[in-house]
């Protein structure tokens, strides 16, 4: 079998050769499945499989259809196995496949979590490069949606600390899709975290446009005072924030991908602002505030007007759900935080 | 799906060589095989005790890291690979030097890993055999994602896990058996129990009547073998994977046999096992029990013990130059390795490690 995906070309200037456009509004979910159907469409090896994924659609409906389109040999429901789903995976990749495999839900990626830090992560050094993991594993993530225990975590950083990871998280429709593609094209194991809360979340999706690469951050909109550093579903709040800070222009960076880590675009954000803010649902303590407030102050110090200050969720497992709206970071939160930088001298 | 198993398992191990070497009265296995494939089978058990007494040299002169000795197991390592095609793959453990000889890895390429040079075991791949694991029964998952990749090629391929009576334990193993067994994925799991998991016995590991015992409960066949009776565990791999290879789903393959030497290098063993245990086990030496048997079909003729004693002391050699006098890794490679193309904060770190070892030199 060959491939037959093309690395989606990363072009600043995407005008002149593209192909006409084809531009609809869909909901997240809707992007994700477009992006599997043709992922799969495109290559034969791509195979998707998890827990309820294929007669059920999966329980967001993500993986919808796929099951009647490509056939019970390419998209198949698994026992109820976490650890099994993620080490098939890596038996497949072995023989040349491309697993997109499933998690339900974050807080069960912990049964998977050795297949994935000590067999994923490790395969090609272990093997010196003869072996590549093209698996994309797929986890519907973070809170905000009301669920019950562990169903609303924050798994980032366990995967960015893990090498040989990639860990990408989708804000928009288009990304979803995009950095979905990407990540299936991948040679190298990717974490796609899915921002459940905006799964029905509706935007613009370009399916003949290459989105930025994975290894990209977005300024989703530009400000002169303060830099705010977030992904997912929490670039939406970043931006609600953005529209009611009087007088105060927040400039709102979107990672997209976590690892790799775009820090040109946060550099030259914060060099312009010389005030950081960074959010993320997870704990504080090392969450990835932490690293990025470290490389911040390492490399940026002589920049900064103000300490870099974290707008996070607590060192507190995540809350029963009537009180998560209390628990997450939200507007309220990260303006107080934005107000803090800007007091400081 | 059709259950191919009887829901039976026999707790007397099938034998096909009394441990005096005389043929058992047992017909329902193929014992009858080429005079070269007998003497082949010998000549790997041999060769495999020799390098895995000069895997020990090496390490007590300290030249390796450590060594994970396979001595006892010979039967059921190279049984279980040489009844194989060179397109099935295996997924060992790390006590396999008898199925990495057997797949024609030299000891050279597995001293890599005992030197401490590289994790996994370079160049395994290419010969359909995934780098060693160390994570306990890991890779049983791997062996069935395997399998199941071949199902969906098209290929009568058999994929083969070697895991111990403690890896049995591991909950990933539980999820592999099922696995398997739910999509019938042509994988043969051969457990070499040698009845330790470095301390602990295995009579600690479970409860049941035997590790093949739980093959009911999976709906897979389940089978006892003496491990070390080379050409049972031929015969009874060989079947399983006849089964596999032609739609009839895995099989749990229990080989009972005895980890003569230390759990590794670090290890000792007189802490937890008794002589008598040691004398009980040593007549049942699998060597010497298929010497008895060569001897008697006089297959064993002195130009094969002639060859045997020739290969064997070129391949002692060829393994102590690799040890000695392979350079270590560059360490840009661990950087290099990490991802298909480098990260650029990874590029950023190993420049900065390439710098300080520079200024250090």
């Amino acid at each position: 079998m060959t491939q037959t995906i093309e690395r989606p070309a990363y072009s600043d200037d995407p005008g002149d050769d593209l192909p006409a456009r084809n531009t609809q509004t869909v909901s997240m979910a809707q992007a994700i499945n477009r992006a599997l159907h043709d992922a799969m469409a495109a290559d034969e090896r791509v195979l998707v499989f998890g827990e309820d994924v294929a007669t059920l659609g999966g329980v967001f409906r993500v993986t919808e259809g796929l099951h009647e389109t490509f056939g019970e040999s390419r998209c198949f429901d698994t026992p109820l196995a976490e650890s099994a789903i993620v080490g098939i995976a890596i038996g497949m990749a072995i023989r040349g496949f491309v697993p997109v495999p499933e998690i339900q839900f974050d807080g069960f990626a912990a049964p998977a979590f050795d297949q994935i830090v000590s067999h994923v992560a490790k395969y090609r050094m272990r093997t010196h490069g003869d072996v590549d993991m093209p698996v994309t594993i797929r986890i519907p993530s973070f809170g905000g949606i009301g669920a019950v225990e562990h169903h609303s975590e924050s798994t980032e950083s366990y995967w960015l600390h893990t090498a040989g990871l990639k860990v990408v998280v989708p804000s928009t429709p288009s990304d979803a899709y995009w950095l979905l593609r990407q990540s299936i094209s991948s040679r190298d194991p990717v974490i796609y975290l899915e921002p459940k809360r905006r799964y029905w979340a509706r935007g613009e999706l370009d399916t003949s446009t290459p989105a930025l690469p994975i290894g990209r951050a977005a300024v989703r909109r530009q400000g002169r005072d303060v830099t705010v550093i977030t992904y997912g579903s929490l670039v939406e709040t970043a931006l609600a924030a953005a529209d009611l800070a009087d007088g105060i222009g927040l400039e709102v960076v979107d990672l997209r991908s976590l690892n790799p880590l775009d820090f040109d675009t946060v550099t030259a954000s914060v060099r312009k602002t010389g005030r950081a803010v960074v959010m993320h649902e997870g704990p504080r303590t090392l969450g990835f505030g932490a690293e990025l407030a470290a490389r911040i102050s390492e490399e940026l110090f002589y920049d900064l007007e103000a300490p870099v200050l974290r707008a996070t969720g607590f060192d507190t497992p995540y809350p029963p759900a009537r009180l998560e709206k209390l628990w997450l970071p939200g507007v309220d939160r990260l303006l107080d935080r934005v107000t803090e930088t800007m007091s400081r001298p | 799906m059709t259950v191919t198993t009887a829901g039976h398992v026999d707790l007397e191990p099938i034998q096909l060589l009394a441990p005096d070497g005389m043929a058992t009265s047992d017909d329902r296995y193929q014992r009858d095989l080429p005079p070269e494939t007998l003497g082949w089978l010998y000549e790997l058990m041999v060769l495999t005790r020799d390098l895995d007494g000069e895997f020990i040299n090496l390490q007590r002169q300290g030249e390796l890291a450590l060594f994970a000795s396979c001595r006892g197991q010979e039967a059921a390592q190279i049984g279980a690979t040489a009844c194989l095609r060179k397109t099935d793959w295996i997924f060992p453990q790390y006590r396999e030097l008898g199925a990495f000889l057997t797949r024609g890895i030299t000891p050279a390429q597995l001293s890599a890993v005992w030197r401490g040079r590289w994790h996994g075991g370079p160049g395994f791949t290419g010969k359909c055999c995934a780098p060693i694991a160390i994570p306990i029964g890991t890779h049983g998952l791997h062996a069935v994602g395997a399998a199941m990749a071949a199902q969906r090629l098209g290929e009568d391929s058999v994929t083969v896990a070697f895991v111990g009576d403690g890896g049995t334990s591991e909950g990933d193993m539980h999820e592999a058996l099922n696995m398997a067994a739910v999509t019938m994925a042509p994988c043969v799991f051969f457990i070499q129990n040698n009845q330790w998991a470095i301390s602990v016995p295995v009579a600690r590991q479970q409860a049941g009547p035997s590790i093949a015992h739980r093959a009911i409960g999976y709906g897979m066949p389940g089978i006892r073998v003496d491990g070390n009776d080379v050409l049972a565990c031929y015969a009874v791999t060989a079947q399983a994977v006849q089964r596999a290879r032609t739609g009839g789903g895995p099989t749990l393959v229990e080989a009972v046999t005895y980890r003569m030497g230390p759990h590794t290098t670090s290890d000792d063993p007189t802490r937890y096992r008794t002589d008598d245990e040691l004398k009980a086990w040593a007549p049942r030496d699998p060597i010497t029990r298929y010497r008895s048997y060569l001897e008697h079909l006089e297959v064993l003729t002195p130009r094969l013990t002639e060859r045997i004693a020739a290969r064997s002391k070129r391949l002692r050699a060829e393994l102590r130059d690799a040890v000695l006098n392979t350079p270590d890794a560059d360490i840009a490679e661990v950087f290099d390795t990490v991802y298909a193309e480098i990260t650029p904060e990874l590029a950023r770190q190993r420049d900065a490690l390439i710098a300080e070892v520079d200024w250090e030199d």
